[in-house]
């Protein structure tokens, strides 16, 4: 089981948003509910959280934008804390879920470090929604319905390690106008999503502090002492029943002697 | 209290029940018909809230009695703490099926409960959890239903269970031990989300010990309160040494917690005057202070005392479970969350269903049967013969 838990997967296929080609046109929004099914109107266009009914958001911050989605983690905690498996990670790179395993636990929720996996809270059955990275559109060869739209090339499709050549040449040819960093590079073990900004990502929410090793490492250190736990924990109650016990009879059957004798 | 179902007579512990089962059954509508939203506070920034924080983290805790109890006396042999097992095997029963009910209110999909049997997930602390504490309920119900064939009768079912009772108590500790321990483990995967004075690779360890210190506490709790409402007299030698074992276990958790916090260079936010050191300090004074008392021979040996100093640990117990599940969580998901009346009321609502299922268990069948004759004081030399495989 721990090899299981130590290999951590390299996605084939990423997206790339360069927060400085971004005009916060907002298209990818509507691309994106098209594509899920979901309502979109002004009132949602001005939402700047995720939510069940909205999977992707750019934020503006003056004339600087940010875009929020599913970061389609490497190795996901969504995918390591569900109990029944709802999550995966796909070879491609998105990290998909099936709502029919779901028993509405939100410990994916709880766990996600990017605050993404939402809940249908008012609904009397109700499932996450995130973004899945279009894991259809992929699989079938396609690019994201976000990158399909962008009228910029903010957003951009291909291979992650493409992207990351890329994402370092753009930070290397107009440094002046990026942060050196790319979130999403070695945050959590990396993602499937990679992000530029002109400006600090924090100051759009997003956060910049958190580990790169993969958090699911963090629970197995725990978990991966179960099988031990069961046989040595059997082996010295078993061991401390026998010895208080044979005792007792030790005891018993000293009495009786000392009884027969006198 | 003889006409316990007479209607006229209302006592005032029964008129709070009803009106709790009035409110508690509007907010199970609210929560059956406006989904989780229209009953709690949760959401996507803060999505456990009381149900899982008090109920299920607390619950389980709670319960710890049973097994602690149960390795006690069975395993260890220390056989004077017989008298005060069976209620606590009954109460960790109960507290378990609480526990299931509570997550009925609490999983978004209820009716998929059972989905974990056959949907794993191995590396979930959560599939772990399920699966321990659906197998250790059944251990319970085992380890009780003697005392119910009993009463019916029923001696073959008994017999089979006494053939496999060694085993069955072996794994109900070491299910006991892992559940306890992965309720903490649950905690492992949010580094940046739990605040540091909480956060901790040892919350596993600091779980389980914590949790056999609320299981003596609890015990202490419970035997103090049967045997006011049943009239029975207090084992107080036994529960005297019992304080003692949780002063011990105590200051074994104290190390642990200080000796984690000052290795991860988190002993500095105690000082800060924000509420999450403040809650903090609240929560470790209750659970020294007792610890300090109860080193004290004198306490030890005062029924009051005794029960006030158990009364702290369950608090404070109490205390660094909401402080991991709800204070610690806030900041690092930059919301406030204060549950809702619903969830509140649910909660009240499960121990009352606990403390009033407890009571009619007792009435019907013989929990206290080894002490309902005086007790007599034990001669000077029992010989005890033991029966081969008792």
């Amino acid at each position: 089981m721990s090899e299981e838990a130590e290999t951590t997967s390299v996605s084939a296929k990423a997206l790339l948003y360069d927060a400085t080609l971004c005009i916060g046109c907002k298209q990818c929004e509507i691309a994106c509910a098209e594509r899920n099914g979901l309502p979109y109107d002004d009132a949602i266009a001005g939402e700047t959280r995720l939510s069940d009914h909205k999977l992707t958001a750019v934020l503006a911050k003056d004339d600087k934008f940010m875009r929020r989605l599913c970061m389609n983690c490497n190795d996901p905690a969504c995918v390591s804390v569900c109990p029944v498996g709802a999550f995966q990670k796909t070879p491609l790179g998105p990290v998909v879920y099936d709502s029919t395993r779901c028993i509405g636990c939100r410990y994916c929720v709880l766990a996600c470090p990017f605050q993404v996996p939402a809940y249908q809270w008012n609904k009397l059955l109700p499932i996450v929604r995130k973004c899945d990275m279009c894991s259809d559109r992929v699989a079938a060869g396609k690019v994201t319905a976000c990158t399909e739209i962008c009228p910029t090339g903010a957003t951009k499709f291909g291979e992650r390690e493409d992207l990351i050549a890329e994402a370092r040449q753009r930070l290397r040819d107009n440094p002046q106008n990026y942060v050196p960093h790319i979130l999403g590079l070695e945050e959590v073990g990396g993602t499937s999503v990679l992000m530029l900004s002109a400006i600090p990502f924090g100051e759009f929410g997003v956060r910049t502090d958190l580990p790169h090793e993969p958090l699911p490492g963090l629970t197995w250190a725990a978990l991966s002492h179960v099988p031990d736990i069961v046989v040595i924990g059997s082996i010295m109650l078993g061991g401390v029943y026998w010895i208080t016990h044979r005792r007792d009879e030790i005891a018993a059957a000293e009495a009786t002697e000392k009884g027969r004798k006198s | 209290m003889k006409s316990a179902f007479g209607l006229p007579r209302f006592t005032l512990w029964q008129g709070l029940f009803v009106l709790l089962t009035v409110a508690g059954l509007y907010a199970t509508y609210l929560r059956v018909f406006h989904g989780l939203g229209g009953a709690t506070n949760l959401s996507n920034q803060f999505p456990w809230g009381l149900w899982i924080g008090f109920d299920v983290l607390c619950g389980v805790g709670l319960a710890a009695g049973g097994f602690t109890l149960v390795a006690v006396v069975h395993i260890f042999n220390i056989e004077r703490y017989k008298p005060i097992l069976l209620p606590t095997i009954l109460t960790a029963f109960l507290g378990y099926v609480l526990v299931i009910v509570a997550l009925m209110f609490d999983l978004g999909q209820p009716f998929r409960i059972w989905h974990p049997l056959v949907m794993w997930n191995p590396r979930s602390v959560m599939f772990e959890v399920a699966w321990c504490v659906m197998l250790y309920t059944t251990v319970l119900a085992l380890e009780f239903a003697p005392v119910v064939l009993q009463k019916f009768g029923l001696r073959t079912p008994i017999r089979l269970l006494r053939a496999v009772s060694i085993p069955l108590m072996i794994a109900g500790v070491i299910l006991s031990t892992l559940h306890q321990s992965s309720l903490g483990s649950l905690y492992l995967i949010v580094p940046h989300k739990l605040h540091p004075l909480w956060y901790s690779p040892v919350l596993p360890l600091l779980f389980y010990i914590s949790a056999i210190c609320v299981g003596f506490a609890m015990t202490i709790f419970e035997s103090w309160h049967s045997s006011k409402a049943f009239g029975r007299q207090l084992e107080l030698p036994l529960l005297a040494s019992m304080g003692r074992v949780l002063a011990v276990l105590l200051s074994f958790y104290f190390t642990v917690r200080f000796v984690d916090l000052y290795r991860r260079g988190a002993l500095h936010y105690m000082l800060e005057n924000r509420l999450e050191s403040w809650l903090f300090g609240l929560e470790i004074a209750l659970m020294l202070l007792p610890m300090l008392l109860l080193f004290r021979v004198r306490i030890r040996w005062s029924p009051g005392a005794l029960y006030a100093c158990a009364v702290m640990v369950i608090l404070g117990f109490v205390a660094h479970r909401l402080n991991v599940s709800t204070t610690g969580m806030e900041m690092g998901s930059g919301t406030h969350y204060v549950p809702r009346w619903s969830e509140v009321v649910i909660t009240l609502w499960i121990i009352a269903a606990g403390f009033a299922i407890f009571h009619f268990v007792t009435k019907f069948f013989p929990v206290f049967e080894e002490a309902h004759p005086p007790r007599r004081v034990p001669t000077l030399r029992d010989t005890h013969v033991p029966a081969p495989g008792d």
